[in-house]
């Protein structure tokens, strides 16, 4: 079910992810997710359909709805960009 | 004496003195600040305070009342830290509004933009906006209410209680509590049953002017007694001290297994309505879930509920109950329960028309969202699904087949399905007492609905009260097709329960006993009696 990759888009790092929790991203793992997201320096921006939200944002996150099903694209830009994608991606198939 | 209504969130009795809890008056001044800085100091050390005062909260709820509601607390903490309302708030002080008045903006937009979501559940975090916005604002106008609690145990009495409220109670001061507003799933509600605390909601009579007053909370009946009678007074005293012996006595019979004296073990599972009765089959320790009515799903509501709510509540009994097996019935509407958008139409004879599994094969795709659901919830727990009114063979192998057609699409979908779900059916038509042999062959389990069977097979209508007479809940053919029924479950080693009413009848409980009855599924608060009953059987 969940279909990503991790590609170079000139100076960022961007991946697709398909959650799969049946609750979605909501409240209490969505807190959990912004502390993880601001262990790195990188600006995380977080895109489902015309909706956006800096990962570290935790009340617009949590407006964004997202839930089993949707797609989400996840756009990383900063100096640990690299080291960031590969582990918030792996965090997120974990958690999400 | 004067005499009050409400909603009891728990069947039990309180008798004390009322403590009447004023909260703070929150009067937000909307003049301009003076001095910007001092505005944005005290918002700052505000927002820290209440940042402490929900980890506190967190820790407390945890300890009293366990994880599950001790989340709301730490989801207050860190929508204190999110970086978008602060610098909201900060952005409304600059432009000169006072720290509590910017405060108060931010947070109702906030909450505007969650009570406008799709979602139910994100919907109600406007709730938590709001009351995290209370605390930091008392917290700058240095306000507090009243204090929550007197000197001595009383029985707390208020316009409302927000669940940041409930957890600060001191439990050794608190006999019961009253409010006027709240609702029996609110968090209040839900805290309060998980404490033990006898409450009513929505008692639209609360009045200030009892504070003081000696009072009595009948949980039973959902009452409340304003300065009762001492002959009042003397008979709830004896019925809390009865409460409390039965109470203790049965205590005694947690954790045990349901074991007769000669070595025989007879499971006593709990029948619930919907996912709320969870804290009842715990607190009881039913040995599992019996009969999970999947109805509640569907009544109350304008249009069906799709699969994802569905799959929702069940994996969370499935969840709570792990590893204690679950038996999930499909949708029994029809007869006496009904919604409109269904569209059934309106019948000579409900009971003996469309309802319950005729329903569902007459309208597969509907009978799938549920079977769908069901299978994608099973892997959380142990799960058994039943199907309601059997008549015939054919009609359980169509429902068998629909089931694996199902579970092939969804596996082909990727989705993972646990391999020991177990099927079985009701037995509750005279039908289905009689080729329970060929039933059994297909079954896992069967499980006899005596309240149908009864009325079923006595022709006695059990909603008409004129025909008491001639209801014998005792009649000896009900009886003899309970009997039969174990024994052809036997003979294919198909397990035999009954969740009617009659499951609980303890003058009838030694003969199910020895006619071999596996498992009896009652009310959760008829387990304990139930398991006691068995266990001083010979």
């Amino acid at each position: 079910m969940r279909n990503s990759f991790v590609e170079r888009v000139g100076l960022m790092r961007e991946f697709h992810f398909v959650v799969t929790d049946p609750v979605g991203i909501h409240a209490r793992p969505a807190g959990e997710l912004v502390k993880y997201a601001k262990q790195f320096e990188s600006k995380i921006l977080v895109k489902k359909g015309d909706k956006s939200s800096d990962m570290k944002a935790l009340l617009k996150l949590m407006g964004m709805g997202v839930r089993q099903g949707d797609e989400i694209e996840v756009t990383v830009e900063g100096a640990d960009e690299a080291d960031c994608a590969e582990k918030l991606e792996a965090y997120l198939k974990e958690k999400f | 004496m004067k005499e009050a209504r409400g909603i009891s969130v728990l069947n039990r009795i309180a008798i004390g003195r009322i403590h009447y809890y004023h909260p703070s008056k929150r009067e937000v001044d909307e003049s301009p600040a003076e001095d910007v800085e001092a505005e944005l100091k005290g918002f700052e050390d505000a927002r820290q305070k209440a940042i402490d005062e929900q980890n506190g909260l967190y820790e407390k709820a945890l300890r009293e009342a366990g994880e599950e509601e001790a989340a709301v607390f730490e989801v207050h903490a860190m929508m204190l830290e999110d970086d978008d309302l602060i610098g909201d708030i900060n952005r409304y002080i600059r432009e000169g509004k006072r720290a509590a008045y910017a405060v108060d903006m931010a947070c109702k937009e906030q909450a505007q933009v969650f009570s406008e979501m799709d979602d139910s559940y994100m919907r109600e975090r406007a709730a938590d906006i709001l009351d995290i916005g209370r605390s930091v604002i008392d917290i700058i106008l240095g306000l507090k209410g009243s204090e929550l609690q007197g000197a001595e145990a009383s029985i707390l009495m208020a316009e409302d209680l927000a669940p940041s409220e409930t957890v600060k109670l001191k439990k050794e001061l608190l006999l019961g509590f009253v409010t006027k507003e709240g609702s029996g799933n609110s968090h209040t509600a839900i805290l309060a049953r998980s404490m033990g605390i006898p409450a009513l909601v929505q008692c639209g009579e609360v009045d200030p002017e009892w504070d003081g007053h000696l009072a009595i909370i009948d949980g039973y009946n959902g009452c409340l007694y304003l300065d009762p009678e001492e002959g009042q007074l003397a008979e709830f005293k004896a019925r809390q001290a009865e409460e409390e012996r039965k109470r203790k006595e049965l205590d005694a019979y947690k954790g045990v297994e349901s074991i007769t004296k000669s070595g025989r073990r007879v499971q006593v599972y709990a029948n619930i309505g919907s996912p709320k009765d969870l804290d009842a089959v715990l607190q009881n320790d039913a040995e599992g879930i019996g009969l999970f009515r999947s109805e509640f799903l569907y009544l109350n509501r304008d249009d069906y509920p799709d699969e994802e709510t569905q799959y929702l509540a069940y994996r969370e009994v499935l969840k709570a109950l792990y590893p204690r097996e679950v038996i999930i019935r499909t949708c029994d509407i029809g007869a006496d329960k009904t919604v409109d958008y269904m569209g059934l139409d309106k019948e000579e004879n409900p009971a003996l028309g469309f309802r319950a599994i005729r329903i569902s094969l007459s309208r597969r795709d509907f009978f799938k969202t549920q079977l769908r659901a069901l299978l994608r919830a099973s892997i959380y727990g142990r799960l058994g699904i039943m199907f309601p009114m059997i008549i015939s063979l054919k009609e359980l192998l169509s429902c068998k087949e629909l089931l694996r057609e199902c579970e092939e699409e969804l596996r082909l979908k990727g989705a993972e399905i646990s391999d020991s779900i177990e099927v079985g059916t009701m037995i509750e038509t005279p039908a289905a007492v009689l080729i329970a042999d060929e039933l059994a062959e297909h079954c896992d389990f069967f499980s006899i609905g005596t309240n149908d069977l009864t009325q079923y097979t006595c022709a006695v209508d059990r909603q008409n009260a004129a025909l008491d007479d001639f209801l014998d809940i005792h009649h000896p053919a009900v009886l003899k097709e309970i009997r039969m029924t174990v024994e052809a479950g036997h003979r294919h080693s198909c397990r035999v329960g009954i969740c009617g009413e009659l499951g609980a009848d303890l003058s009838l409980i030694g003969q199910f006993i020895d006619w071999g009855v596996d498992e009896l599924s009652v009310s959760p608060v008829k387990v304990l009696p139930i398991r006691k009953a068995i266990c001083n059987h010979g």
